[in-house]
């Protein structure tokens, strides 16, 4: 009977919350009127009047929030999966879009003309548009989507507050509309994968701690003794990536109703911290993320036990421990001391075993459970996402060693290296895992067409080959040429040259790259069938076991 | 749930009694060969910095047994290329164009020098292969706008054409529609006859008028024949070479509108000796006279 009190008092606590959160929303959005109206220059106009739109719509979520609680229609008990379905949504979409940017780029780089000579169109500004479509809208929703599934379940524990989490996915795509229209229309910092400017930036910050708050706060809430691997490698992705982004970012903005800001950085010291930065963003943005993914789907799709707790741990720590310190290794052969391309290169070497670890304990996980792949798309397409993770996280410290850099730095070799983890880790464990939640979460007995995953996995792996192979083969060319002397000192081929010897391997490339679309257009279909499908006879309910 | 060790059926090992959502864990040991190679890198890493600069200090860093230092690796094979090419490209300060097309010697090291020079240099508008495209010649057939010889060819690139250099080749072709010198019929009578004179389908017609057009306002420069003057940088209209197309089209645009391509100065670009180089590497495309 202390039930009743109880319940009131969380009543109470909901409308409270619900009364600030509007409260924020609305001064945030008079605050971005007031900037709109105010800006230095049109693109801080359009970005705020986004802001302005994207506060009034909060608002009204959360009215509707609040309704729905007040006549009885939303439950907070049991898991909150209707934000993972969001991000589930929103990973296909962004993941298509960013897929085709790349496959048009692809095809800019083999016809320059598909530049269409109009400055939205260049490839200046749809690269940053590409990659930040791919890592952060593509793989940043699959990460938020899958921790927010994998944290409760593993956890035993709904999510961590009501609105925080819609908060989380709403302005976590803000942010990536704004920097998107951004790139379009020009706006950068000029850092690689941290091209956004600074109000975009700060922007992410506040969606970042509240998402960070909200990971902890269900942590914090679980019913589970120890806390599962799976949820170490979120922990370290969400703190880290926190710090990169701060410092990466500090800027001085020229005016605060302006969207050009400088880096507080300069020279050598401005391109050692982009690049511990941008190798972190691939440590624990796409490697620690993403294994966290494996180490949830993995086991749960082959139903088998992980192989090692104790490799888990290992791996783990000595991961974290060593990834940070690798960054240098992007800056061999440059201003950059000789002291620090050392330390770069011989951390990135000994984190080939922990990288490793992630591998075996994916793969040995499958022990017992191997025939299972004969007959599992699915689990095909994770097994081998895995198998990609070992070959990049090979690849990457070789191409550390500063005798290699020198013939791969600079070249496709490098950007065939970033795709075999792209498209054959990041994008297939994703998939997977993908795959795994659809019927999950829409209660569905199976995919639509299983035949279907079959079709999207191989010509998938087809493109990423082609990509691979081509790009391993230019890059090395390439740098050959690019190095090449002639008997009196002179360079062999000039830069145009090397850059016609190309086209045949960007034309392959961007075969690849088709293939790769097409998979994941097959994977659109089938999982929009799936959920427009019949529900499953006996659905379980989403109830937290005792 | 809570610390249930149990025996894997499969493997034969034991669990580590934990479960998440149905999701066990083994207790296997690190495998040893995954240890071993981490070791291995590890013990590498440590003797790679002894050799190596590898560790920050206060006010300096640890400079490695074997005093390696990149900009010094970068300096010495520098200067090494350098005294080689000095060696060489020395003898070429001073020799005459046709000495150096002359000897074996400074002949090959020209056309060394040139080639590695027109690629970076001048490939991007004349082409890899200097076969040029429109609005840019080419280089590697016997039509020069301004002169084929080793001389000439030498003037073009040190000073460059319609450049901002005082000694620049210079001269313009007036626009005759657009600054209104000739009606919009009398330009397209002086086109006929321009496609007349350059063996190509035309109006009979008009290419009377067009030849009194022509006599009066284009021989200054193009001359009576239409054969052009080098001096002007004026082309022959009576062959099949055109460096902005020889199609009606292309042609009428020419006299509305005139051209205006510009070539830089090469000489506060380049030095000397590679500006030599590059007039001896151009002469043996094919056109040189």
């Amino acid at each position: 009977m202390t039930q009743i009190p109880s319940q009131t008092s969380s009543n109470g606590r909901s409308a409270m919350a619900e009364i600030a959160a509007i409260a924020a929303l609305a001064a945030g959005a008079v605050l971005a009127l007031f900037l709109s109206l105010n800006a230095a220059d049109p693109v801080m106009a359009f970005h705020a009047a986004l802001f302005v739109a994207a506060g009034a719509l909060g608002v009204i979520g959360v009215g509707y929030m609040w309704r729905q609680r007040a006549s009885g229609r939303s439950s907070t008990e049991g898991y909150n999966d209707g934000v993972v379905k969001y991000g589930v949504i929103a990973s296909l979409f962004w993941g298509i879009a960013g897929f085709v940017v790349g496959l048009y780029i692809a095809l800019q780089l083999a016809y320059p003309l598909l530049n269409l000579d109009l400055p939205w169109t260049t490839f200046g500004r749809l690269r940053p548009l590409h990659t930040s479509a791919v890592i952060f809208a593509f793989g940043g929703n699959v990460l938020i989507a899958t921790s927010f599934y994998v944290v409760q379940r593993t956890c035993k524990a709904r999510l961590a507050g009501e609105i925080a989490p819609w908060f989380v996915f709403w302005g976590y795509n803000l942010f990536i509309v704004i920097a998107a229209t951004g790139y379009l229309l020009g706006v950068t910092q000029s850092k690689e994968y941290a091209e956004p400017e600074w109000y975009a930036d700060l922007w992410l910050t506040i969606v970042w701690v509240v998402y960070l708050l909200v990971f902890l706060g269900t942590l914090w809430k679980r019913k589970e003794p120890h806390i599962y691997v799976a949820n170490w490698f979120y922990l370290a992705f969400i703190v880290t990536i926190a710090m990169l982004h701060i410092v990466n970012n500090l800027t001085l903005p020229v005016s605060l109703t302006g969207a050009k800001s400088y880096s507080l950085f300069a020279g050598v010291q401005s391109a050692l911290t982009q690049w511990w930065y941008g190798h972190n963003a691939v440590g624990f943005f796409l490697t620690a993320g993403f294994l966290a993914i494996m180490y949830y789907f993995v086991p749960k799709r082959a139903e088998r036990p992980v192989y090692s707790y104790r490799l888990s741990i290992v791996h783990f720590w000595s991961l974290i421990f060593l990834y940070i310190w690798a960054g240098p290794h992007h800056l061999h052969y440059t201003a950059l001391p000789d002291w620090a391309q050392t330390l770069g290169m011989t951390f990135s070497v000994m984190l080939w075993m922990p990288s490793w670890g992630g591998m075996i304990n994916g793969l040995m996980t499958l022990s017992g459970a191997w025939d299972k792949l004969r007959t599992d798309a699915v689990l095909r397409m994770l097994v081998v996402s895995v198998a990609f993770y070992g070959m990049s996280t090979f690849e990457g410290p070789m191409m550390s060693i500063k005798a290699v850099n020198a013939l791969s730095h600079y070249t496709d070799w490098t950007i065939g290296h970033v795709h075999s983890g792209a498209l054959g880790w990041v994008a297939f464990v994703s998939f997977g895992a993908i795959y795994c939640l659809v019927p999950w979460l829409w209660k569905k007995e199976g995919l639509y067409s299983e035949k279907l995953v079959s079709w999207h996995f191989w010509l998938s792996t087809l493109g990423i080959v082609l990509y691979i192979t081509a790009m391993w083969v230019s890059g090395i060319l390439q740098g050959l040429m690019w190095r090449d002397y002639n008997g009196l000192g002179f360079l062999e081929y000039s830069f145009v040259e090397t850059v016609e010897a190309m086209h045949p391997f960007y034309l392959i490339r961007a075969l690849g790259g088709a293939l790769f679309v097409i998979g994941a257009l097959i994977m659109a279909y089938n999982v929009w069938r799936t959920i427009s499908g019949a529900s499953a006879a006996k659905a379980a309910a989403p109830a937290l076991a005792e | 749930m809570a610390g249930k060790k149990e025996v894997d059926q499969f493997s034969g090992v034991e669990t580590t009694g934990h479960e998440w959502d149905g999701i066990k864990e083994l207790n296997n040991p690190l495998p040893r060969w995954w240890l071993w190679t981490m070791y291995a890198t590890i013990i590498w890493s440590f003797g790679y910095w002894v050799v190596m600069p590898a560790w920050p200090l206060i006010s300096d860093y640890t400079r490695g047994v074997i005093g390696y230092s990149q900009r010094a690796e970068l300096a010495d094979t520098m200067a090494k290329v350098g005294q080689d090419r000095a060696a060489r490209a020395g003898s070429l300060v001073d020799a005459s164009l046709e000495d150096i097309e002359k000897d074996p010697d400074m002949q090959g090291f020209a056309m060394a020098a040139g080639q590695a020079a027109f690629g970076d240099n001048c490939a991007p508008c004349h082409g890899s292969g200097a076969q040029g495209g429109k609005g840019y010649p080419n280089l590697s057939d016997d039509d020069w706008l301004w002169g084929g010889s080793l001389e000439d060819i030498h003037t073009t690139i040190l000073f460059g054409i319609r450049g901002d250099h005082s000694d620049t080749r210079y001269s313009q072709m007036p626009a005759f529609l657009k600054d209104e010198i000739l009606t919009a019929e009398q330009v397209d009578e002086v086109v006929e006859y321009v496609l007349s004179i350059s063996g190509q389908d035309h109006d009979q017609a008009k290419t009377a008028n067009g030849a009194q057009i022509f006599a009066e306002n284009c021989t200054v420069c193009h001359a009576e024949d239409g054969k052009g003057d080098r001096v002007q940088g004026a082309p022959n209209l009576t062959d099949a070479v055109w460096l902005y197309g020889g199609d009606r089209a292309s042609i009428r645009q020419t006299v509305a509108e005139s051209r205006f391509g510009i070539m830089p100065a090469w000489t506060a670009r380049l030095d000397p000796v590679t500006i030599k180089s590059l007039a001896v590497y151009v002469h043996s495309l094919g056109g040189g006279e």
